[in-house]
């Protein structure tokens, strides 16, 4: 597959980012044709999801990593903005922007390296046991701490600073803003598969135990991958706690925990495109599952989404697209599949 | 040797907790003494739900993160026919039952086609617990509800220095002691325990020794399942039902599944008590931060020990 990539590595390159910089066009020119609703409420929230499911990819998808606690690392960053900055509840102490947002992201960071020093040492079905006691453990702490984070009430009033006189509030800047974040954080993990860190990552994945006779630390790897993605998870919990303008115990609930890990295998945890994928099938079933099906049975269809991506489809919307592709090159005859698997790592 | 030196580590646990309690109990005894019934009992409860989870997780290896839910159900079915026959203990027997089944149905349906893949098995059982959990709030609805236990199980003993305690508690700890007796006896004194150990070492062995593997799974799987269901009627009885339990107990289990480790009754006893006890200290003495204890017990845990105190590993 390297060999292939290198050889036509021009074709490569136009092939690939012929869609997405099409993709990336589509996604810039939408707010002419939207209205404020898909705007903010669909495209702003798509991608924010999308940002926090991102790092759950990454931890998941290259480190083997599947991990709850994404939710609550983006919930630490969305608490701290709103403490550090400007807010109404609890302890505000009203930095300025350029200071507290780096502060929080850090905070997340640290956060998510902790939880990762935590859970590195042990495997599999572990890391999801400790992510969520430690996520639990959080949600506990900010729904009973009155003092601080102003318990169930939460803290409200949050507002984007008004930096180079745009209005960060409109739904088009925050559109923008959000989609920038985005294509960041998805510029990063998407290269990133390619770095020596990630391979050895990936190769942690596949065989820790063969990776750390080679001389590889699992251990400091791991904890890397897991501040990386708190970089990531903390960016979308700042621009999740813009957009509601609000942070409560309920955004770092044991659902929306889960929702993240729904999101991102829904969508297909091997690849940064199915992070923002099922990002935007969750936003859509919420904002218009009401239609079909009454917005209380919403978590009733989206588990039974989840529940099929898992038994059925082992890469989410993705994998079933792959699938499609490889089906329809073997009908034809033609053998275009070689694109897609040199997109979407297979193990 | 390493029995010394574990003994050594719990003494230098041991001795500052036994004079910050002797302090406690210097400062206020009642306070003292009733938070530690309170952890003791709720410790009992907590026992219950994991040790269930412990048996299918531990023995079988099958990670069940739909526990959470197979305790709620146990706890509306108990009350559901509580309500409707108005006998509790016909309650308590359609909970453990129901999530019996369910656990049955579980295994057979779902963790038969995948052995070994802890991942695949915890997404899946996600996935169940988040459609279970909105089925059950589609019949039951959001309310909370409580059982009502007989009425000889009902109000309060006279116990030294805390004066009344419900009796209920009481009962609900002798039963908690009887169920992890009785599981200890069946692991390791009867044929079906010894043939579940085998099965764990070691299941292509025991299937060429004649036995029906899936069936003796099926059967850990009822035990834990129904176990989880028992204990939701139990604590539905002391405490109350509402959506979310799930989670708690979910939750509860695990922690006392990482601290006390796995593979034994007892690591499953030790770590309901820490955790049950640390609750209620927390509650007593640092209302606010109290849920900080737990997870503070977990996270050293974790370090020096990540098998778990008991566990084999």
């Amino acid at each position: 597959m390297d060999t292939l990539r290198s050889t036509s590595a021009v074709a490569s390159w136009q092939r690939t980012a012929l869609p997405s910089g099409l993709l990336l066009a589509a996604l810039a020119v939408y707010p002419m044709f939207a209205n404020d609703f898909f705007i903010l409420q669909i495209g702003g929230q798509t991608l924010i999801i999308g940002l926090i499911a991102l790092s759950l990819m990454l931890l998941a998808g290259y480190g083997g990593m599947v991990t709850l606690s994404q939710m609550t690392v983006a919930g630490v960053s969305a608490y701290l903005v709103a403490l550090l900055g400007g807010s109404h509840g609890g302890v505000s102490l009203g930095w300025p922007w350029w200071l507290a947002i780096p502060a929080a992201i850090m905070v997340a960071v640290i956060v998510a390296a902790f939880i990762g020093a935590l859970s590195a040492n042990t495997e599999g079905i572990y890391t999801i046991m400790i992510t969520l006691a430690v996520g639990v453990a959080v949600y506990y702490l900010v729904l009973q701490n009155r003092t601080v984070f102003n318990g169930f009430q939460g803290l409200s009033h949050i507002q984007p600073p008004m930096v180079f006189g745009v209005d960060w509030r409109s739904p088009s800047a925050f559109y923008y803003l959000a989609l920038a974040c985005a294509v960041a954080g998805y510029y990063f993990v998407w290269r990133l598969r390619r770095t020596t860190f990630g391979l050895a990552l990936q190769g942690i994945r596949d065989n820790p135990r063969r990776m750390s006779a080679l001389g590889y630390d699992v251990y400091r790897h791991r904890i890397a991958a897991h501040a990386m993605a708190g970089a990531i998870a903390g960016v979308g919990g700042v621009l999740l706690a813009w957009y509601n303008t609000f942070v409560s115990p309920a955004t770092v609930g044991v659902d929306a925990m889960i929702n993240v890990l729904l999101v991102a295998v829904i969508g297909g945890i091997r690849h940064p495109l199915g992070a923002f994928l099922g990002a935007a099938v969750f936003v859509l079933l919420q904002s218009f599952a009401i239609d079909l099906i009454g917005s209380q049975r919403f978590r009733l269809l989206i588990g039974l989404i989840f529940l099929s991506t898992v038994l059925f489809s082992q890469d989410g919307l993705l994998g079933l697209w792959s699938h499609c592709r490889r089906w329809w090159a073997s009908t034809t005859g033609q053998r275009t599949f070689l694109k897609s698997s040199s997109e979407l790592p297979d193990r | 040797m390493k029995w010394a030196r574990r003994h050594h580590l719990t003494m230098l646990v041991a001795l500052p907790l036994a004079g910050v309690a002797a302090w406690a109990c210097y400062q206020d005894t009642r306070l003292f003494v009733a938070a530690t019934l309170n952890g003791v009992t709720l410790a009992a409860l907590y026992f219950l739900v994991a040790s269930g989870f412990a048996l299918i997780f531990g023995l079988m290896r099958n990670v069940n993160l739909a526990h959470g839910s197979l305790y709620l159900l146990g706890a509306y079915l108990g009350y559901s026919v509580g309500d409707l026959t108005g006998s509790w203990y016909l309650g308590v027997a359609a909970g453990a039952l129901g999530a019996a089944v369910l656990g049955i149905v579980l295994q057979i349906t779902v963790f038969q086609f995948m052995p070994g893949q802890e991942l695949r098995q915890a997404l899946v059982t996600v996935a169940i617990s988040v459609v279970l959990a909105d089925l059950m709030m589609w019949v039951w609805g959001a309310d909370i509800y409580q059982l009502d236990p007989p009425d000889w199980m009902f109000g309060a003993s006279v116990l030294p220095i805390v004066q009344h305690y419900p009796t209920y508690r009481l009962i609900l700890l002798a039963l908690a002691i009887a169920v992890g007796g009785g599981l200890w006896f069946l692991l390791n004194r009867t044929r079906i325990g010894t043939m579940i150990r085998a099965g764990v070492d070691d299941r292509m062995m025991l299937a060429a020794t004649g036995v029906n593997i899936q069936f003796v799974f099926a059967v850990t799987f009822a035990i834990g399942a129904g176990l989880a269901g028992f204990a939701g009627v139990i604590g539905g009885s002391a405490l109350s039902i509402s959506p979310g339990e799930d989670t708690r107990y979910l939750l509860a289990s695990l922690i006392v599944v990482v601290v006390g480790g796995l593979g034994s009754v007892a690591g499953t006893a030790v770590g309901a008590l820490l955790i049950g006890l640390s609750e209620q200290y927390g509650l007593a003495y640092a209302p606010t931060y109290g849920v900080l204890f737990t997870f503070v017990i977990m996270v050293v845990t974790l370090f020096y020990r990540p098998q778990g105190i008991f566990g084999g590993r």
